[in-house]
C-alpha cells in the first residue's frame, strides 16, 4: 500500500470497510475500549501499534473520569456558585477530551493515515465505539482490504473513468 | 418574436446543483422528542405542562412571601429572613433551570454503519453468546454478570445504567427517572443539579413554612387571629401550598439521599436490580464504591461528562471523504445522494445479504 498523508489519503483513496472497536465493560460503566486486534486491520497495521493506541486512549479516559481531590473541588465549587462556573471554566473532562482529539489526530497522521487507515473520535460516536475506516487505493485493484466484492470491482472502474479529471 | 428575459442555458457547462439549503445545526434534525430553544442550547422534554406548574408554583409562592410576610417579619424579627430566603430561592431557580434544561446524558443513536456491523456480529456467532430477540449480551461487571439489552430504536447495546425514555424516545446514560415536574429526563449528567434542586427546594418550602406560621402567630397576638387573616390572605395560600409540598419533597430528598449514599439510580430500587435478599450469591450492587462517602462525592462531585448530542453542531451535507466517492457510490448504481450512509447502506446490504 503506498504511503498516504492525510491529505492526499482523501483525495486519492475509496472507503472500503469500516472496522469498529467496542466498550469494554468489565471494570464498570467507565470509558474504556476493547484492546483486542480486529481481524481485518491484520494486513494494514502491526498488532503492537494498535493496541498502544487503544491503551493510550484508555489510559486517557481514565485520568477524565478520575475522582479524586481536584474533581471533588471542582464538584464543590461549582455546586457553591450555583454551577454558574460552568459558563467560564472547562470542565477538567472536556480539557482531557481536547487533548485526546490532538492525540487522535497525531496518530491519524503519523501512523495510520500512511497505512490507509483513519481513526475517528470516539466522542463523536457517542462514545460507543472507535470507528477506524479502512481505505483502500483507488488505483491498486484487487487490493488487500477485506472490502465486499462490489466495491473492490466498482473501485478498479471508477479508478479508470476518473483518470482524466 | 418578443425578446424573452431569460438566461441563455451555456450547454457542456455542468448542471448546476441546486442552490444549497441554509446549513442545518443537529438539533433541528434530532430524532428524540424533544424541544430546543436558544438555538438548540437549551432542551426540554415535548410535555412540559407540569414543568410550567411547578415554576409557577414556586414563583408566586416565593413574590407572595416577599412581598406580605417580609416587611413584617423584617421589621419584628430580622432583616436575615428576606436574605436567607433569597438566597435559597437562587439556589432553587439555577439548580431547577439547569435540570430541566440541560442534556442528561442522551446516548446519540447509532449511525447506519454501526448499526450495520453489529447486526453482522450478532448473526455471524449464532446463539451461542448472544440470544435470539430479544436481544442481550452479558459482560461481566466487577464480577457480577450483568445483561446488557440492545435498543432497536437507538440501533445499539446500551450501556450498563443506560435506559431508553420512552417519553423522550431517547437512550439515557444511567438514567434514574423521568421526571414531569421538571420537564425532562434525570439522567447521568443532571442528577447533581436535580438533587441540589429537590434539597434546596426543601429547604426554601420549610423556611417559607416556618416564617409564615411565625408571622401568623406574632400578627394573631397583636391583632387577633381573624384580623390577621383578613389582613395578610396570601399568608394563608402559602401555608397551604407549603404544607402539602413539603412532606413530598423531603420525602423526595431523603429517599434521593439514600439513593446517591448507595450509589443507585431510582430505576435500579425499584426494580430490585441489586437487591441482596433475593439471591444470596449476589454481590450487591456493582457500581457502589463501597463507602457512602466515596459514592457521595462520586455520584455529586465527580467529573461533568459533556454532552454527546452535539446540538449546535451543523449537520454536514456532504461526507467526509470528497467529492470523489461521489463517482464511486454511482458507479456502483446506487441512486442516493453523495454520502457516506450511502456507502454504508451498500455495506450494510452485503453483511446481511
Amino acid at each position: 500500500f503506498q504511503g498516504h498523508n492525510l491529505q492526499e489519503l482523501r483525495r486519492s483513496a475509496s472507503l472500503a470497510t469500516k472496522v469498529f472497536i467496542q466498550r469494554d465493560y468489565s471494570e464498570g460503566t467507565m470509558c474504556q475500549f476493547q484492546t483486542k486486534f480486529p481481524p481485518e486491520l491484520d494486513s494494514r497495521i502491526e498488532r503492537q501499534l494498535f493496541e498502544e493506541t487503544v491503551k493510550n486512549l484508555n489510559n486517557y479516559y481514565v485520568e477524565a473520569e478520575k475522582i479524586g481531590g481536584s474533581s471533588y473541588l471542582e464538584g464543590c465549587l461549582a455546586c457553591a456558585t450555583a454551577y454558574f462556573i460552568f459558563l467560564c471554566m472547562e470542565t477538567h473532562y472536556e480539557k482531557v477530551l481536547k487533548k485526546i482529539s490532538k492525540y487522535i489526530q497525531e496518530q491519524n497522521e503519523k501512523i495510520y493515515a500512511p497505512r490507509g487507515l483513519l481513526i475517528t473520535d470516539p466522542v463523536e460516536r457517542g462514545m460507543r465505539v472507535i470507528e477506524i475506516s479502512i481505505y483502500e487505493d483507488r488505483c491498486s485493484s484487487g487490493s488487500s482490504s477485506s472490502g465486499s466484492s462490489s466495491t473492490t470491482s466498482s473501485g478498479g472502474g471508477g479508478g479508470v473513468a476518473n483518470r482524466g479529471r | 418574436m418578443k425578446a424573452c428575459e431569460y438566461q441563455q442555458i451555456t450547454p457542456g457547462a455542468p448542471a448546476q446543483a441546486p442552490a444549497p439549503r441554509r446549513p442545518r445545526r443537529k438539533w433541528e434534525v434530532f430524532p428524540g422528542r424533544n424541544r430546543f430553544f436558544c438555538d438548540g442550547r437549551l432542551m426540554l422534554a415535548r410535555q412540559s405542562g407540569v414543568f410550567l406548574l411547578t415554576l409557577g408554583l414556586i414563583l408566586s409562592t416565593t413574590c407572595l412571601f416577599f412581598v406580605f410576610d417580609c416587611p413584617f417579619l423584617t421589621q419584628h424579627l430580622t432583616f436575615a429572613i428576606p436574605i436567607i430566603g433569597g438566597i435559597l430561592f437562587f439556589f432553587v431557580m439555577c439548580s431547577l433551570l439547569r435540570t430541566s434544561f440541560s442534556d442528561p446524558g442522551i446516548l446519540p443513536r447509532a449511525t447506519p454503519c454501526e448499526a450495520a456491523d453489529l447486526e453482522k456480529q450478532i448473526n455471524d456467532t449464532g446463539s451461542s453468546m448472544y440470544r435470539p430477540p430479544p436481544r442481550t449480551k452479558e459482560v461481566m461487571i466487577n464480577g457480577q454478570v450483568v445483561k446488557l439489552k440492545y435498543c432497536f430504536t437507538c440501533k445499539m447495546f446500551r450501556p450498563p445504567r443506560a435506559l431508553h425514555c420512552s417519553v423522550c424516545d431517547n437512550c439515557v446514560e444511567r438514567f434514574d427517572h423521568h421526571c414531569p415536574w421538571v420537564g425532562n429526563c434525570v439522567g447521568k449528567r443532571n442528577y447533581r443539579f436535580f438533587y441540589t434542586f429537590l434539597l434546596s427546594l426543601s429547604f426554601l418550602t420549610a423556611f417559607v413554612f416556618a416564617c409564615v406560621i411565625t408571622h401568623l402567630i406574632l400578627r394573631s397576638q397583636e391583632s387577633g387571629f381573624l384580623n390577621t387573616l383578613k389582613e395578610t390572605p396570601a399568608s394563608v395560600l402559602e401555608l397551604v401550598v407549603c404544607f402539602f409540598s413539603v412532606w413530598s419533597i423531603l420525602g423526595l430528598s431523603g429517599f434521593h439521599t439514600y439513593l446517591v449514599a448507595s450509589n443507585l439510580t431510582t430505576n435500579e430500587d425499584i426494580k430490585g436490580s441489586w437487591s441482596t435478599k433475593r439471591n444470596s450469591e449476589d454481590l450487591g450492587n456493582p457500581y457502589s464504591h463501597k463507602s457512602i462517602i466515596t459514592n457521595c462525592c462520586a455520584v455529586l462531585c465527580g467529573p461533568l461528562p459533556p454532552s454527546l448530542i452535539d446540538r449546535r453542531g451543523i449537520v454536514e451535507p456532504e461526507p467526509l471523504l470528497p467529492l470523489t466517492t461521489k463517482s464511486e457510490s454511482v458507479s456502483l448504481g446506487t441512486k442516493s445522494d453523495t454520502s457516506l450512509d450511502a456507502a454504508c447502506q451498500d455495506f450494510a446490504i452485503s453483511c446481511t445479504a
